[in-house]
């Protein structure tokens, strides 16, 4: 999967943020080019969900240092809406319930916000409904929930599904999956897992953040990273996942490892 | 920006009626009294039952005091410090034709989108204008009466249909049914009167469009709805109000009469000055309205979408007298800033095989509270009769306050009653997850919340569907986006 000559899409030195003035990342480094799965491994309260959430601009995180730069630009210069119009996509790990909003309606708004920005003509109506009920083959959806509000009454599994029927349609050129396999069955995760590889193509990037091995076995990373206490302590292979399974996370946090992890 | 910051200035618009109409009018000195009452009557020019109804109202009023039980707080009202009557300066004859009325009283109401000249007014729907105490215009009267259709102010319908206001009025809202619908008994000045004959039905949209611009000045109109057998209407009625850092009292009475098989829809689109964001000045919203599913089969469907006012005390109520009567409560009450609201319905089940429907929908922002209290009472002659309620409230941002305070009461076991109620919220992590999706805070908050409205706004007739959801919208707009 990794290309000779890959463009980096994703660039991140030094950062650190807070939330409600705690210090949650710490120094985190990370580069990610085209082509590329990443997945960042790591004990609850390694502020991994947090630096997804930095990415995507969540409001309640303030960033005190570093820099982002996604495909040469500032990513802190753009408003959240903005970074998911130039491509950034995040897939909840709880997505929200909007009661009264049609999924249909939802992700039609969504899709035309990105063809606008791009100075695409919005699809109408028609157009886009026969383009989503190609793209729910990715997922496996039933056109049913379309019509349904989004999220509303939806089971763990419909949601993820839901969410990257979303990322089917904006196709993200950076698509962050925050704890995407957690409350699946083994049926449902294996459809996303399916929904994510078909996604993932030369020209664009998918970070996995996961505390468990499981999600790697049906989506294959090309990096794993292991991540504690606000920083990328090591990286490897996907053997790397297999190893922290085995030994868990205290194994990374001893310190011959993070000196090695630091050279 | 952050996104409460953002949700903050999406609900602190300023409000776009609040122009002052400089026109000459003519007003009473300020105060009640048993020759106040007596004023307004003779200044009307109106037959002897009438001003027999006012004073009677006036005495009992005196002996009552205002209701304390809704949830709502405000300092007593001086009721000796308003004008009790206020009309535009004009001959004392009601225009025949519009090219008589004043221009500024048209222009105004064409910068409220009302517009009631012959080219411009909206083609299906007849318009009665009420400038401060009186009505100034009603169109469409000539087209309306070829089918026997009666449409005009209740000044003229007191001159003109005597009797049948003297056998209405005051038939489904008593007169001391409550404290202010007492004051209202005693004092009104003008308000819209509809007769549909038997077999009828109405073939426009009627609708009262009611304007305060005298500073102190009180409006209390009055407006009677005779629906005759088998007969059909719908009307609509909208108001606002000028700016003013004073409050200003509206105390309404609407009454409803459906006869056998008749059909009565009642929408309101309220948006009276709410004051500002501090909550001084503003409307007292304090209405009575009721309907009386006198006659069998027939039906009384009233929509609301309440926007403004300081203060909101109103629970437009359906008497279901009539055996297999129906009644219909669809309400959007939006408070924001430091608004209070306390409205909902009563549904009284009186006849056999009565159907309710109650769905209500309350929309808090800012540092308003918004309460729906709702009676359903089912009567013990109420066989088989059924009640279904549902009462969502949304809460935008963290420091506005919802409440809920259902009433039940069943003296016949026969019937059933269902109560549904929900809450949901408009905070960051909503908006951030709509942002994340490309979908902007403006785009976002006016999906939800039309979203959360659905269900009653497809109740209003269509041209209005669509200025509630605008109107909706222009109050949570914002400079972001």
């Amino acid at each position: 999967m990794i290309k000779e000559k890959s463009d980096v899409i994703l660039s991140v030195r030094n950062l650190t943020a807070d939330v409600d003035g705690t210090p949650i990342l710490k120094g985190l480094n990370l580069e990610i080019k085209a082509g590329e799965i990443h997945a960042i491994m790591g004990p609850n309260g390694s502020g991994k969900s947090t630096f997804s959430k930095v990415l995507a601009g969540h409001p309640a995180y303030t960033v005190t240092g570093g820099e982002v730069v996604y495909k040469g630009q500032n990513l802190f210069d753009l408003e959240p809406e903005e970074r998911s119009r130039s491509g950034v996509f995040l897939a909840f790990q709880y997505p929200l319930e909007i009661p009264g909003v049609s999924n249909l309606d939802f992700l039609r708004v969504s899709f035309n916000s990105k063809r606008k920005h791009e100075g695409l003509e919005e699809l109408d109506v028609f157009d886009f409904d026969d383009l989503v009920r190609e793209r729910l083959d990715v997922v496996k959806m039933d056109p049913a929930f379309l019509e349904r509000s989004v999220n509303e009454g939806f089971s763990g599994g419909e949601k993820k599904r839901n969410e990257i029927l979303q990322m089917a349609l904006l196709e993200p050129t950076l698509a962050i999956l925050d704890e995407t396999d957690s409350g699946l069955d083994i049926d449902a995760l294996k459809i996303v897992a399916n929904g994510v590889n078909q996604l993932a193509k030369p020209e664009n990037a998918t970070l996995m953040i996961t505390h468990y091995q499981r999600l790697l076995d049906y989506i294959m990373p090309d990096f794993v990273h292991v991540m504690a206490e606000g920083k990328i302590l090591t990286t490897g292979g996907k053997e790397l996942a297999h190893e922290l399974e085995a030994r868990g996370y205290d194994w990374v946090k001893d310190e011959e490892v993070a000196e090695v992890a630091a050279r | 920006m952050t996104a409460t910051a953002t949700v903050e200035n999406l609900v602190n618009q300023p409000y776009k009626y609040g122009f002052v109409t400089d026109i000459e009018v003519e007003t009473i000195p300020k105060g009640l009294s048993e020759d106040v009452v007596r004023l307004i009557s003779a200044k009307k020019n109106e037959p002897e039952f009438m001003l027999d109804f006012r004073l009677k109202a006036y005495r009992q009023w005196l002996k009552m005091s205002e209701p304390n039980w809704p949830h709502v707080n405000y300092p007593a009202i001086d009721y000796q410090d308003i004008t009790y009557y206020s009309a535009p300066k004009a001959p004392a004859e009601k225009k025949q034709s519009l090219d008589e009325v004043d221009p500024i009283l048209l222009e105004t109401f064409e910068k409220l989108g009302i517009p009631l000249s012959e080219q411009k007014r909206l083609s299906n729907v007849a318009v009665d204008a009420v400038f401060d105490s009186v009505s100034v215009a009603t169109t469409f009267r000539k087209d309306l009466a070829k089918v026997g259709v009666i449409f005009c102010s209740i000044s003229e319908a007191l001159h003109d249909y005597p009797e049948l206001v003297e056998k209405y009025l005051g038939s489904v809202v008593p007169i001391n049914d409550n404290f202010f619908s007492a004051l209202n008994a005693a004092v009104f000045s003008d308000g819209s009167f509809v007769y549909i004959p038997k077999g009828v039905k109405c073939p426009m949209e009627l609708s009262t469009y009611f304007r305060i611009n005298t500073e102190g000045a009180g409006q209390f109109e009055r407006t009677l709805i005779i629906a005759e057998e088998g007969s059909q209407v719908s009307y609509l009625e909208g108001c606002t109000a000028p700016m003013f850092d004073t409050n200003q009292l509206h105390a309404a009475v609407v009454e409803l009469v459906a006869l056998d098989n008749a059909d009565i829809k009642y929408s309101t689109v309220q948006n009276w000055f709410a004051g500002d964001e501090n909550g001084k000045g503003g409307i007292y919203n304090f209405v009575t309205k009721r309907g009386l599913c006198a006659g069998k089969n027939s039906k009384i469907s009233w929509t609301q979408v309440e926007t403004g006012s300081a203060i909101t005390w109103k629970y437009p109520s359906c008497v279901l007298v009539g055996d297999n009567s129906i009644g219909e409560f669809y309400s959007v009450a939006l408070t924001n800033n430091m608004q209070q609201a306390d409205t909902g319905t009563k549904m009284i089940h009186v006849g056999k095989n009565t159907r309710s429907t109650i769905i209500s929908k309350g929309i808090s922002a800012g540092r308003s509270q918004n309460s729906y209290r709702g009676l359903v009472r089912m009567g013990p002659k109420a066989d088989g009769s059924r009640n279904y309620s549902q009462c969502d409230s949304m809460l935008i941002g963290s420091n506005a306050e919802a409440n809920t305070f259902p009433y039940i009461q069943v003296q016949n076991n026969s019937t059933k009653v269902e109560h549904e109620a929900s809450t949901s919220k408009i905070g960051e992590e909503q908006l951030f997850y709509f942002a994340q999706r490309g979908i902007s805070t403006e785009d976002a908050v006016s999906m939800m919340i039309s979203g959360f409205c659905k269900d009653v706004f497809n109740q209003l007739p269509m041209e209005f569907a669509v200025e509630a959801d605008r109107l909706l919208s222009l109050k949570l707009e914002g400079s972001v986006g």
